[in-house]
């Protein structure tokens, strides 16, 4: 690492016990009941372009055991070593390898390059961190599912065209398949593998 | 400063005893269970300071999901006040200086052992429940590898065939407690040694209701809002305990009762096994056929026995 780069590394969390819990709290409210907007209490400078949610939900849950798939931007930035510090997580080029992943909805790839997990052990499928442009400005959908009392309307922006169709793929899978947490600012929304979206 | 630096624990220990490796390892074990309802995650339990078979699995939950702003309350058998409660209940307080309740509709997280509270719970709720046996299926088949499978294939005919043989030995399904679930039409799984009273609690649920097993090394959940269906037979639809009498303190008729020998004359009484419950409903001005009689009174640790 150049002298450089490392002054340019940005600190972690400012208390790493409350705000990796809070970070936490707000994930787990964010896959328990999908659709609704969470926001990561904590305040933390991250390197662009990885918002303050995505960032939080890795120091919170990231280190040595998770390998972790970067998209390129975030791969080749400030925010892979950020992450190796303050994590000590593998980036590993592969993303069926990879449990977590952080990616932006522009370019996103197939849903299908990452890992499933096996139909003994569905939970070994990765977990995709999709930063988008908004969380309630985009087209309508219409969830259902565990942790939806009936329906909720969501309009998550900037997704692919065909997103949805993958989803709909992913969700035939289960109970493999992937869980998607979508992304942007401090505020974050949970699609976990069971919820069924109409588009 | 925020309320987060006014909390005071004993320093000796991290917030809330654990490691944050080993919270974070089972944060990301919760988050899995939560997005594959009934499906039993493998964690890297860890060794407790209390026995197995005392509520290692639970703790460990509670002691990750637990934050600072958290108020704490923990049940054994619906009871605020037996040894195991007070035992997990003080734990918290020392190691992660939460706030502790026995209010039911005060608490942001509660730790149970074999009860779901009467009151309903709410959104953001959390229900921890200690698990002895994580797997169903282990009675029938003592091979993990062959339970795996059975999971994975979702091959359930032998739970019904178990239920069946019930029914041709007693004319009813004679299972009382850790009664089996179908969690979201997919997973068979164990609700934890609760009375099967309590299985329609599990449905629907606005809480969320996180599951786990120390021993075994198991987390599951039930997240809000999903199905939860109590396995039955057409002809022989599932059905809960129901009793004649009401309970003897506050005269609930709608609750899950405890019989309690009084003397050793046949004297005995039903009562609530949910204390806050009853507390709360003798506070409201209920009472039952022995709401005034001292020594039924002394079990309710209100007023000394004559």
């Amino acid at each position: 690492m150049t002298p450089s780069a490392s002054n340019d590394l940005l600190p972690g969390f400012a208390d790493p016990v409350f705000d990796a819990q809070s970070a936490f709290r707000a994930t787990l409210d964010a896959m328990s009941y999908p659709g609704r907007v969470q926001t990561v209490p904590t305040s933390l400078a991250t390197p662009e372009p990885l918002g303050i949610a995505a960032g939080s939900l890795a120091l919170a849950l990231f280190d040595f055991d998770t390998p972790v798939w970067l998209e390129p931007v975030l791969a080749e930035g400030p925010a892979a070593g950020y992450l190796r510090f303050h994590c000590g997580c593998p980036v590993v080029s592969g993303m069926g390898e990879a449990r977590f992943a952080l990616v932006n909805a522009a370019s996103l790839p197939r849903l299908d390059n990452f890992g499933i997990g096996e139909d003994r052990y569905p939970d070994r499928s990765a977990t995709l961190v999709i930063a988008v442009p908004s969380l309630t400005d985009g087209p309508g959908t219409r969830w259902t599912g565990p942790g939806i009392d009936g329906s909720i309307g969501v309009q998550i922006a900037g997704l692919p065209d065909d997103f949805w169709a993958q989803w709909a793929d992913n969700r035939e899978l289960y109970p493999q398949g992937i869980d998607v947490i979508f992304t942007c600012g401090k505020s974050l929304v949970g699609l976990p593998r069971t919820i069924n979206v109409e588009a | 400063m925020s309320a987060v630096s006014a909390v005071q624990w004993d320093e000796a220990y991290n917030f809330a005893y654990l490691d944050e490796q080993t919270k974070r390892m089972i944060r990301r074990t919760i988050l899995k269970a939560i997005a594959i309802p009934g499906y039993q995650v493998p964690f890297g339990g860890r060794e407790m300071p209390l026995a197995y078979g005392w509520g290692t699995g639970g703790v460990q939950v509670t002691a990750s999901v637990i934050g600072p702003d958290d108020t704490l309350k923990v049940i054994d058998q619906g009871a605020d006040d037996t040894t195991n409660a007070v035992s997990i209940r003080r734990f918290f307080e020392r190691v992660a200086g939460v706030e502790t309740t026995e209010t039911t509709e005060d608490a942001d997280i509660i730790q149970t052992r074999h009860r779901i509270p009467e009151f309903p719970l709410r959104e953001g709720q959390v229900l921890v429940y200690q698990v002895p046996q994580p797997e169903p299926l282990r009675k029938l088949e003592p091979r993990e590898t062959e339970t795996r499978k059975m999971h994975g294939y979702a091959e359930y005919g032998l739970m019904s065939v178990r239920l069946y043989e019930d029914i041709a030995r007693y004319g009813h399904i004679a299972t009382t407690y850790s009664y089996p679930v179908m969690v979201n039409g997919r997973y068979l799984m164990s609700p934890s040694p609760i009375p099967k009273f309590d299985n329609p609690k599990m449905e629907n649920n606005p809480a969320i209701q996180l599951f786990g097993a120390g021993r075994e090394k198991r987390i599951y959940a039930i997240p809000p809002y999903t199905q939860v269906k109590s396995l039955d037979f057409d002809d022989h639809p599932f059905k809960v305990q129901t009793w004649k009498e009401c309970c003897a303190l506050c005269g609930a008729k709608s609750s899950y009762l405890d019989e309690v020998i009084l003397d050793d004359r046949g004297g005995r009484m039903f009562v609530c096994s949910d204390t806050n419950f009853c507390e709360d409903r003798r506070a409201k001005g209920h009472t039952g056929p022995l709401g005034a009689d001292p020594a039924a009174l002394a079990f309710a640790h209100k007023e000394p026995a004559q």
